[in-house]
């Protein structure tokens, strides 16, 4: 891919930014639109329009294949961890209230997890996708 | 009554792409008009106060999805043949013409009976959502109660103060519409 310098400038300016916004969706869900499904695929397309501008071999170095499968794997398993260990508490499958010491705060410790949960699982999901898409073209 | 003209504006612009997708037999443009087919849609839920499947509708429909597009028209050829080129003599348009028109028909007509947008009467408002907006706050510390019907906790705190109950309830109708988006 030949190098071009104002796209390589503008991509490194806004992929922080991106990763920002996709940290802000994440955390700010539970007071605002947003969650961890929106903030799982913002934050993959920081990595898309890192792997669209540098090159997909670039990207796969810094994110390898195999870690996005644990990754993927690992979201479900904190989102149904969650669930579990409110079964072990006494209370129904993902019944945040016991997780914590008064109900407020286990209802907010409860959607966290589980919504950091779903972000990692999406975001590992959509890199996945797009890998899968991308790399068919290198055979 | 400005709503109601950006609906119109919108929905307008909706049925023009759609229509350009079914004509233009260049694959970019095509993708390029999905991309703005999602956006329009986008711009349509924050007008109905869907802000967080406008959200989805941004990133996944014109974000995403566009470029496993784009990376699957690096595969394959740029354009498509038109469909008349290649049907047989004997295609006759009117069978399928009369089965689609049937169709939306029969769709416009099952409409009739799904109560108004933003009724109190919906099942939406009189099934669960009582029980969130009269006790999300003290079981979750949470002002805004809608997002429970998803996900206990999460909150439109600003939407609430900002808009009163009612644009809550209306948005508890299209978060039970639209389960399958987030």
């Amino acid at each position: 891919m030949r190098p071009n310098l104002i796209l390589h400038v503008v991509a490194k300016f806004l992929i922080p930014l991106i990763i920002l916004f996709a940290l802000y969706v994440q955390f700010h869900g539970d007071f605002g639109p947003g969650g961890g499904f929106q903030a799982g695929v913002i934050f993959s397309a920081a990595f898309i329009l890192y792997s669209l501008v540098f090159g997909l071999d670039t990207a796969e170095k810094i994110i390898p294949a195999h870690w996005l499968r644990v990754l993927a794997a690992l979201g479900v398993v904190i989102y149904a961890g969650v669930g579990v260990l409110s079964l072990l508490l006494g209370g129904n499958y993902l019944d945040y209230t016991l997780l914590a010491g008064d109900q407020i705060a286990g209802q907010h410790l409860g959607i966290l997890l589980v919504e950091l949960g779903v972000g990692i699982t999406v975001a590992a999901a959509m890199l996945i996708l797009f890998f899968a898409f991308a790399g068919r073209g290198r055979e | 009554m400005i709503d109601v003209f950006i609906d119109i504006t919108l929905l307008a612009f909706l049925a023009i792409t759609a229509v350009a997708i079914v004509r233009i037999t260049n694959l970019f443009a095509v993708v390029m008009l999905f991309g703005v087919f999602s956006l329009l849609s986008a711009g349509l839920f924050v007008v109905m106060d869907a802000p967080d499947v406008a959200f989805t509708e941004a990133a996944v429909g014109a974000g995403i999805s566009t470029v496993l597009m784009l990376a699957t028209l690096a595969l394959v050829r740029r354009s498509q043949k038109p469909y008349y080129a290649e049907a047989p003599r004997a295609h006759r348009p009117w069978l399928p013409l009369i089965v689609v028109t049937v169709t939306g028909s029969a769709l416009v007509y099952g409409t009739w009976d799904i109560p108004g947008f933003g009724a109190p009467d919906a099942p939406a408002q009189t099934h669960v959502a009582r029980y969130y907006i009269e006790n999300a706050l003290s079981e979750t510390g949470r002002a805004g109660e809608l997002s429970r019907l998803r996900y206990p906790g999460r909150s439109h705190g600003d939407l609430y103060r900002g808009r009163g109950r009612t644009a809550v309830a209306r948005w508890a109708t299209l978060e039970t519409g639209s389960q399958d988006k987030g």
